[in-house]
């Protein structure tokens, strides 16, 4: 087999931006050809987990704000929702 | 005497107005009036007192660098020459300075701030650090109440909900603005997450926004690790901040475009990328297929089938060739036979006994009788003829 998928990360972890910089990596790999016909479809396989999580990363995100607000000197953060300070 | 043309008395007025040291180079303050802007870019507007107004007019190239809003009623100072426009016979102000009268003091400080940081070389777009394509923590620095907060909020949430937000609250206008907002941009400077920092107001009068003409924010914005965007107020206010960012978006909300990518272009290119992976593996899948083919078929050529088969000719084509000689030697013998049995025929003594000759012999030695002496009588001979012999005595010698 193809040390694609033995090497990489799962691509349930990995963050929008690596996923899509991955992805595109990829598709450039498989387009240049001349890859064993397993490694061609590991590949494959590979980057539609990789296109499934950039859709579902940004199908689940929610924009979360946080406040810093200065305590004893101290910084700190809590969560600010901007509807209701409207 | 000779009247004179309504030109040449506008010439000679015209002549003395423009040849005035006091009119060609002056400042004029006045309350504005009757402020347009005609569609080439030109403003037109009226300075007045309270005893006398004057026609005013600034054409476009100056009027690209008035950094404030003139607004009806406002007072301002106006520096320019007097002028007379022949057409219509009235005289104005041809207005090459326009500032906010009362600031005049905040404006040149601002102008003396702007070239002193100039000449310092913050202003260089070769200083000024580029936006991450995809940032994952963004700093803002704004007062949470604002309203530019909430369209910077919804930019951002609309294009790129995956960026997470840092606020660091601080007043924007006012006495006591700059120093939070200086300490604003330091505490989430230091934030080691932050990706990049956004500077954000609203619409305001030139005194509403001078927070970002101070000396302290402009060197905080500066002395920042991260990337700033600074946008502030409307799109024709320029300030301080806006000159050292390392990005100057117009408005807030398009400091938020720039800050974040838009998810719809992102949707789209990894639909492009899923739809290039298709076409690049079903073109692997059918070279594969081809490939398949190709030794398929030239496994068939060199399989024991084929060789036996091959074969197989080869030993029908040799027993038939073997039959056919054989045959063909067969043949010979028997025409040879029959011509060594003709030419023994032709030879056969007992050919020579059908044509009625015989054969006699001396019955006691079978000595073949050819002449007369070998004889004499009484003696008793075997003679053979055609079909059998028969016994005969010799009566007689000759």
């Amino acid at each position: 087999m193809s040390n694609v998928r033995d090497t990489a990360t799962p691509a349930k972890s990995l963050s929008f931006e690596d996923a899509l910089a991955e992805l595109e990596a990829t598709v450039r790999q498989l387009e240049e050809g001349n890859l064993p016909l397993a490694e061609a479809i590991a590949l494959y396989e590979r980057g539609m987990h990789l296109a499934q999580q950039c859709s579902d990363l940004l199908d689940a995100a929610q924009l979360q704000v946080e406040q810093l607000t200065l305590a004893n000197g101290q910084q700190q953060r809590a969560f600010f929702f901007p509807d209701e300070q409207a | 005497m000779t009247p004179w043309t309504v030109g040449k008395l506008t010439h000679y007025i015209q002549e003395l107005l423009e040849s005035d040291p006091q009119l060609t180079d002056l400042w004029l303050t006045g309350e504005l009036s009757n402020v347009t802007r005609s569609s080439a870019g030109h403003l037109y507007f009226t300075l007045k007192d309270a005893t006398a107004a004057i026609k005013c007019v600034m054409w476009r190239s100056a009027v690209e660098k008035v950094t404030w809003q003139p607004a009806q009623g406002a007072a301002a100072l106006a520096h320019g020459h007097v002028s007379l426009y022949p057409a219509q016979g009235y005289y104005q102000l041809v207005v090459d300075q326009l500032r906010p009268a009362g600031l005049g003091d905040l404006y040149s400080q601002f102008e003396q701030l702007r070239d002193r940081l100039k000449a310092e070389g913050l202003f260089d777009a070769a200083r000024k650090r580029a936006l991450p394509q995809f940032p994952r923590v963004l700093g803002i620095v704004t007062s949470p109440q604002a309203a530019a907060l909430r369209d910077v909020l919804k930019v951002i949430g609309r294009r790129y909900p995956l960026v997470r937000i840092r606020l660091a609250p601080t007043l924007v206008q006012g006495a006591t603005a700059p120093p939070q907002i200086v300490a604003a941009l330091q505490a989430i400077d230091a934030d080691d997450e932050v990706d990049a920092i956004l500077v954000v107001r609203g619409g305001g009068s030139l005194e509403e926004l001078w927070a970002f003409n101070d000396e302290l924010v402009a060197r905080a914005i500066v002395a920042c690790r991260h990337p700033v965007v600074v946008g502030v107020g409307h799109e024709t206010d320029s300030t301080i901040a806006d000159f050292v960012a390392d990005v100057r978006a117009p408005t807030p909300s398009a400091a938020a475009e720039m800050a974040v990518p838009d998810q719809a272009e992102l949707r789209q290119r990894v639909r492009t990328c899923t739809r290039q992976l298709e076409q690049a593996l079903r073109r692997r899948l059918s070279l594969a297929r081809q490939a398949i083919d190709q030794r398929w078929r030239a496994l068939h050529r060199l399989s024991p089938q084929a060789q036996i088969d091959a074969q197989r000719q080869q030993v029908d084509d040799l027993s038939q060739r073997a039959a056919r000689s054989l045959e063909h030697t067969l043949a010979l013998h028997h025409s040879q036979l029959a011509g060594l049995q003709a030419r023994l025929a032709a030879l056969s003594p007992l050919a020579v006994l059908e044509r009625g000759y015989a054969i006699v012999r001396q019955q006691d030695t079978g000595t073949i009788v050819r002449q007369v002496e070998q004889v004499s009588p009484g003696d008793r001979l075997s003679v053979r003829v055609q079909d059998g012999e028969f016994g005969a005595t010799v009566r007689s010698g000759s």
